[in-house]
């Protein structure tokens, strides 16, 4: 994959939009554009560029002034790649002057910095006890089951990551999910088969 | 050109708010009428939603819930002009669940459009702030202590008091942060109010700032909430653009900016010292106290950390006084409580009351019962950490006071109904899992004391030894309450034996057809 390609590839889903407001590394618009693009050559696009060092100095250089930058460059790195690569680590250790232990230290800490990609697409159920309350806990159990993983698993075909998370403050519409970081209330099994086919394009 | 007023409210969207936003502008251009689309925030009437409500010459008449299927319908019965349809609701205002509620910190909620500054000005905005320019830093501060706010984050402390703290700690560099992680579940009111009024936290932010003498402030919103945030981000970048924020705010030669940041899936950053060493870029480790983080906070900084309620209250009081806020509420809870009605019932939604209402008011009155139908078993106040109350114990008003009196925690103001189909030994063993999933780890009653609490419930599900592990749980209940370092830890036990004391029969597990037999 060449430079313009992965440029394009920014993070398009999810927490794409989520990086510090301040810093346009690539314009959100430029980014759109370029996926408008490349929708209409009819290409498959991902919606992670493959882990590059010199990609990732970049980031990390570009949220290097801010107060307190650990959090907000790795938001951005897991937006641009998709996860936390290992050699990130020490990156951001290097570019910061701290130890690769507190960097390691911090990653570890927070769920949303996976150490490996996720599938294509995310699905978040909330487990905490509004959706409990609503029935959750059976709904997630036996779609878990049909789909043959557990909580945090891929679909065999990489298609979909399913995570746990406690509570998406869509407490009043329960049981709730946010499907790459779009939400979805009273889900049912009906609309959560609906996501496993969008999810796989079928 | 006829205006149409759809939430944007992140609750609103998951039922679908911005397929009826699409759908309706379509409609539209196919009959050749002219609409304008104004986004919202949310009402909080989530049974409603997604709600469509339109300008007419007798105000805003809403029509909810709004299907794809029923646009047309819409349109042939003249919504435009607040036509008759079985969808129709009137105005909202008069609705009871409405009209019966003291709206002041929601006051603009799913009125104005979140991102406009003169839409905020026109309903209100921006006069505490005028106010408190014209106000030496200890009178904004002593407003604020006599109206009675407490921390609606759930620790209710006097926020007042706080600001005292801040403006008197001697520094070069202050800061004020806005804690809007807001994990409890059954709770939403921070994420409805960064996504509808904006602007009235950056208000408040901004007063706290000129009271303490602080030039920086930060937003920490949950990584959950990813509306809320991009909301508050451009709302900031809005007010900056109108002179509210930066180098010389309103004018006034006085400097105050704001930055949001993003959490990242972790609960106990919603403890304020955590949340401070999370924004310092470490593991969200809570910090013993003292030093209290009003004196020694974020990067070793005098730090007023405030809820994201809390701090868009201040407006308010700054522009209609301290005791007109505290002529609201009861005994020491003074002023209006932003309660979360959620789960297991009717109608959920946000409920802002003055302090004193009972649970059966809110749960019955305005939830109207389980959503099942089925009878009502348990409500929970107050988050994972708040007690489970059975339907005889409704009574309780909802006061710091009266809940901690009952052995629970008003908390956020949450409240997650269950049916009887709930399993409260299920409930106090969650309590312990999420615990266990979510305790940072740095103190050994909360971090050990969660996985012990986890298996000896495992046992007493499992019907063994009831009679020993009872009193192994007790005995670790007060434990955790007596030696934990922070809220998390402290108040898990809480969930667990307000199940307990109330809810016995679920805790029955023995085998007691086996022991007959034999």
């Amino acid at each position: 994959m060449n430079k313009g390609d992965r440029t394009a590839s920014w993070a398009v889903r999810g927490f794409g939009c989520l990086t510090h407001p301040k810093i346009s590394v690539a314009s959100r618009a430029q980014r759109e554009q370029s996926r408008r693009n490349q929708q209409y050559l009819g290409e498959e696009m991902p919606r992670f560029g493959e882990w590059d060092q010199a990609r990732a100095r970049e980031i990390i250089a570009a949220h290097g002034n801010l107060e307190g930058p650990v959090l907000p460059i790795l938001h951005a790195l897991v937006d641009e790649f998709g996860y936390i690569h290992e050699e990130a680590i020490g990156l951001v250790a290097s570019a910061l002057n701290l130890s690769r232990a507190e960097i390691h230290g911090t990653v570890s800490f927070y769920h949303d910095f996976r150490r490996e990609p996720a599938g294509e697409h995310v699905l978040k159920l909330c487990r905490a006890e509004a959706c409990q309350s609503m029935n959750g806990p059976q709904l997630a159990r036996e779609f878990l089951n049909e789909l043959g993983i557990e909580w945090g698993g891929t679909t065999h075909d990489g298609a979909l990551t399913v995570e746990g998370a406690f509570c998406l403050g869509l407490c009043a519409c329960a049981p709730s999910a946010l499907y790459d970081g779009e939400p979805i209330g009273r889900i049912d099994r009906e609309r959560l088969d609906s996501v496993v086919r969008e999810a796989r394009g079928t | 050109m006829t205006r149409v007023f759809i939430s944007q409210d992140a609750a609103s969207l998951s039922l679908g708010a911005a397929k009826i936003a699409k759908l309706l502008r379509q409609e539209a251009v196919v009959r050749g009428t002219d609409l304008e689309i104004v986004p919202t925030g949310s009402r909080g009437l989530f049974w409603l939603e997604p709600l469509v409500e339109v300008e007419t010459s007798e105000g805003r008449v809403a029509y909810g819930p709004v299907s794809p299927s029923v646009l047309g319908s819409l349109f042939d019965a003249d919504f435009l002009s607040g036509g008759e349809h079985p969808l129709r609701l009137g105005r909202l205002e008069d609705q009871p669940y409405l009209a019966r509620q003291q709206r002041l910190t929601f006051a603009r909620c799913g009125i104005v459009n979140p991102l406009s500054v003169e839409d905020y000005e026109a309903h209100g905005g921006y006069v505490g702030l005028k106010r408190a320019l014209g106000l030496e830093p200890q009178a904004i501060v002593d407003e604020i202590k006599l109206s009675g706010l407490r921390g609606r984050g759930g620790a209710g402390f006097p926020t007042g008091i706080k600001w005292d703290t801040v403006l008197h700690a001697q520094a070069d560099r202050k800061y004020i942060v806005c804690n809007a992680d807001e994990g409890d579940s059954g709770t939403f009111g921070d994420r409805m109010l960064m996504e509808g009024d904006p602007f009235s936290l950056i208000e408040g932010m901004t007063i706290a700032g000129l009271a303490v003498g602080a030039d920086k402030g930060f937003i920490y919103i949950r990584s959950e909430y990813p509306h809320a945030y991009r909301t508050m981000t451009e709302a900031i970048e809005f007010a900056a653009k109108a002179s509210y924020l930066g180098p010389s705010v309103m004018g006034s030669g006085r400097p105050f900016t704001l930055e949001t940041r993003l959490g990242a899936g972790a609960y106990i950053c919603g403890e304020e010292t955590s949340l401070l060493d999370s924004l310092e870029g470490k593991r969200g480790m809570v910090r013993a106290k003292p030093p209290l983080p009003a004196v020694a906070g974020l990067f070793g900084k005098p730090t007023l950390v405030n809820n994201t309620l809390s701090l868009a209250t201040v407006p308010w009081i700054m522009a209609h006084g301290s005791q007109a806020y505290a002529d609201f509420g009861m005994g020491r809870s003074r002023g209006t409580l932003p309660i979360q009605l959620a789960g297991n019932v009717t109608r959920g939604g946000l409920i802002e009351l003055a302090f004193g209402a009972t649970l059966r008011e809110i749960v019955e009155d305005f939830g109207g019962g389980t959503a099942t139908g089925r009878p009502l078993k348990a409500v929970q106040v107050g988050g994972p950490l708040g007690a489970y109350f059975p339907a005889s114990m409704l009574d309780i008003p909802l006061d710091y006071e009266a809940i901690a009196a009952e052995k629970g925690l008003l908390g956020h103001g949450g409240i997650v109904v269950f049916d009887d189909t709930v399993d409260l030994s299920r409930q106090a063993r969650f309590a312990f899992e999420f615990c266990a999933k979510e305790s940072c780890g740095k103190c050994t009653p909360c971090r050990v004391g969660a996985v012990r609490g986890v298996e000896v419930m495992d046992r007493i599900i499992a019907g063994i030894d009831p009679e020993k592990n009872f009193e192994v749980l007790e005995d670790l209940c007060t434990l955790m309450t007596d030696a934990s370092l922070c809220a998390m830890g402290g108040l898990t036990p809480l969930p667990v034996m307000s199940a307990l004391t109330h809810f016995p029969e679920d805790f029955d597990k023995a085998p007691q057809v086996i022991a007959a037999a034999e």
